[in-house]
């Protein structure tokens, strides 16, 4: 299948391995996959921080640069619920129906929908030998509902040792703009986050979203807790001994 | 009002506070989670509580003339007041007229809204609170964090200090249970209701067919205000009408399991204009707008006039968890607050335009929210109203320069490109050992107490025309 590979803009700088980590592993699965190159920023930013003629206008962007019937698949949860539960809202907003439409007319997943629902895996043939807990972030637990699917391609992930989190289902406090406008309360959840981590005693915090785990993993940072943070599809991509 | 982020600083220090809500929202929510999964119809509930909340509020003109009709026929008398001053002035003349010296006080959120206690104070009137948290606030010359439990930021210990202080009737050595607490609040409530001639109180709900206010409550309070007094003045909002008693059945189901996962409430009292030799002699009902009709006007942020109070929503917000009520201001807390208090006073003042950003979107609001209000819709929304009032400025503020600076860098995918890379070579002199610890700016509220991974020298899209383009 030919997949067309939408990057978030701070993964394309911040993360890039995330997005490297997905164009290995489809290719390994069989599939070829193009970056188209006019992509820039889905508009969730400037959506949810109430610039709403802006995100307008990056989304009719985005509709155009994922134009053409390609399967899109987008390794983070945040910028697959834009596309489909944000467009309508900001098509409605814009008074805009055609990108309404256009948005209708793209096929968005995230990647672990692409996998267990479009490809049917879930095991991937990864390979990595660590304590793991998985972070169901907010947007794709909410928007998406993308339920077990990532726990279900950890599981069969050889060599891991997925534990629980508790409270896994609380918000990180990350939020966008509110990591910065109410940044004290942020913290205070992010700490709570952590706190949830460093108990179970894991190396690895990974999720479907390289924004949360930016948050998680900048507390951790600043604690020196020795906790790394990735996104899903690294552990995906990671492969050893046969 | 100070604006959310600053107002929320004392509570994330308050180890009490941060205690105590931690305990109380995580039994609510998990005795709401529990309750809802109770009837195998509670989503076609939800669904029925909305339709019939969405119909209400579309055709809220008519309900409101069969509502004043209806009770103008039952023997009470029907006010209207377009904001919270005029509502002052009404009870205020209301109570006046009685002579009474001291009124009791019952689900006083619409009463706190317009401000009551003081409008009466300067009139020489005392207002007594009957409810057991809602006594524990006034005690401490406190706020309440909670609308269902005022109190739920202060812990028994301090209750128990508080009433020992204030009624001294209940003895130096008043334990700290909870019953023991109830005991003792009773004992002092009961002999003023017992001479009471006016009391004044909120309406959960008020029934258009016939007039009809319904006040629910767990403790019995409502209903001694409700039966006992010779005058009864009922003050609520104009979006609490639901058009007829079928109705009532939807939400007298939703209201208790959403909100302390309760299957029914303990009293649900219902008060219809005056009955000769039983009850009071005359019947209130003062409808208060106070911006609701503003908010009515608005087809996106109309949804927060559906809301029946449950506080649901509280008891799931990360964030309302960490800060108790009081930053979101003295009378709509928690989520709910957000989107209904900025819409009820405007969105111009920085306090208001802060309240639709104290949320993360997490999203567990909707969730529960029995009425299915899309909040995290609503708190969108009210940014963007936000913005629009500060694009206006002659000056536009940081904020703005960035974010339309970074739109207009995205909107084309070769300045993109270009600012990507200058961006990176700027953030990678910033950092040290792979991290950064500190940034300039409006940036700098992150690395306050969180590192930031230095952007990797190849982005992904260099990485890509390096190895595939």
């Amino acid at each position: 299948m030919r997949v067309a590979l939408s990057v978030a803009c701070f993964d394309d700088a911040l993360f890039p391995d995330t997005g490297r980590a997905v164009t290995v592993l489809l290719e390994r699965l069989g599939h070829e996959v193009v970056f188209p190159p006019g992509q820039t920023c889905c508009g969730q930013v400037h959506w949810a921080a109430g610039y709403h003629r802006e995100a307008a206008d990056l989304a009719r962007a985005y509709v155009a640069a994922f134009e053409g019937g390609d399967v899109v698949v987008a390794p983070s949860a945040s910028c697959a619920a834009a596309v489909r539960a944000d467009y309508p809202r900001i098509a409605r907003a814009a008074r805009d129906p055609g990108l309404a439409r256009a948005a209708e007319g793209l096929a968005v997943y995230e990647l672990t929908e692409f996998l267990v629902d479009v490809l049917g895996v879930t095991d991937v043939g990864a390979y990595f030998p660590h304590r793991v807990v998985y972070h169901p972030s907010c947007r794709s637990l909410r928007s998406l509902e993308v339920g077990d699917r990532p726990l279900r391609l950890l599981r069969a992930v050889k060599g891991l040792d997925l534990v629980g989190l508790p409270a896994a289902e609380e918000c990180c406090g990350f939020g966008g703009a509110f990591a910065m406008k109410n940044a004290d309360v942020s913290v205070a959840m992010v700490a709570d986050k952590v706190r949830h981590v460093r108990g179970t005693g894991a190396d690895v915090v990974c999720a479907v979203d390289d924004s949360c785990l930016a948050h998680i993993g900048g507390a951790l940072s600043r604690l020196r807790a020795g906790v790394r943070t990735m996104h899903l599809a690294e552990i995906l991509a990671a492969t050893g001994p046969a | 009002m100070p604006k959310f982020a600053a107002a929320a600083r004392p509570a994330l220090a308050d180890t009490g506070l941060r205690r105590a809500l931690r305990g109380t929202t995580a039994q609510l929510r998990g005795r709401a989670a529990a309750a809802a999964a109770e009837p195998a119809d509670w989503e076609d509930l939800r669904e029925a509580g909305r339709a019939i909340g969405e119909e209400a509020l579309l055709n809220l003109d008519v309900h409101l003339e069969d509502l004043e009709r209806a009770v103008t026929e039952a023997g009470g008398t029907v006010h209207w007041a377009a904001d919270a001053a005029e509502a002052r002035r009404v009870v205020t003349g209301l109570v006046r007229a009685s002579e009474a010296r001291e009124v009791l006080a019952a689900a006083s959120l619409t009463l706190r809204e317009i401000g009551l206690d003081g409008a009466l104070a300067r009139a020489g009137v005392a207002v007594q609170e009957t409810a057991l948290g809602d006594l524990a606030v006034r005690l401490g010359e406190d706020e309440p964090s909670h609308p269902l439990s005022p109190a739920a930021h202060r812990d028994r210990a301090g209750i128990a200090e508080l009433f020992r202080r204030a009624m001294p009737a209940a003895g130096a050595d008043l334990p700290d249970d909870p019953e023991a607490l109830a005991a003792a609040a009773r004992a002092h409530l009961r002999e003023r209701f017992l001479r009471a001639r006016v009391a004044v109180t909120g309406a959960n709900f008020l029934v258009a067919e016939t007039g009809t206010a319904v006040v629910v409550e767990s403790e019995g309070n409502a209903r001694m205000c409700l039966t006992l007094p010779e005058t009864l003045i009922c003050v609520a909002g104009i979006d609490k009408v639901v058009p007829t008693w079928d109705d009532m059945e939807v939400f007298l189901q939703l209201l208790p399991r959403a909100s302390t996962g309760d299957r029914m409430t303990p009293y649900v009292s219902s008060w219809t204009g005056v009955t000769p030799g039983d009850g009071p002699r005359a019947f209130h009902l003062v409808l208060l707008d106070n911006g609701r009709t503003r908010a009515l006007a608005d087809e996106v942020g109309r949804a927060a006039l559906r809301c029946v109070g449950c506080s649901a929503c509280l008891n799931v917000c990360p964030v309302y968890e960490r800060t108790g009520g009081r930053p979101y201001g003295p009378v709509h807390q928690g989520p709910i607050g957000a989107i209904l208090t900025p819409q009820l006073r405007g969105v111009e003042s920085a306090a208001m335009a802060s309240l639709p950003y104290a949320s993360t979107l997490c999203g567990a609001c909707a969730d529960v929210c029995p009425v299915k209000i899309d909040i995290p819709d609503v708190l969108v929304h009210l940014r963007g109203l936000v913005v629009d009032s500060r694009r206006r400025r002659p000056v536009p503020p940081p904020e703005m320069v960035l974010m339309r600076g970074l739109a207009w860098t995205m909107g084309d995918p070769r300045r993109h490109a270009a600012v990507l890379r200058r961006g990176t070579r700027w953030a990678r002199l910033l950092s040290r050992g792979g991290r950064i610890r500190r940034l300039p700016g409006l940036l700098g509220a992150w690395t306050e107490a969180r590192d930031l991974p230095a952007p990797p020298a190849e982005s992904f899209r260099a990485w890509w025309d390096r190895t595939r383009a």
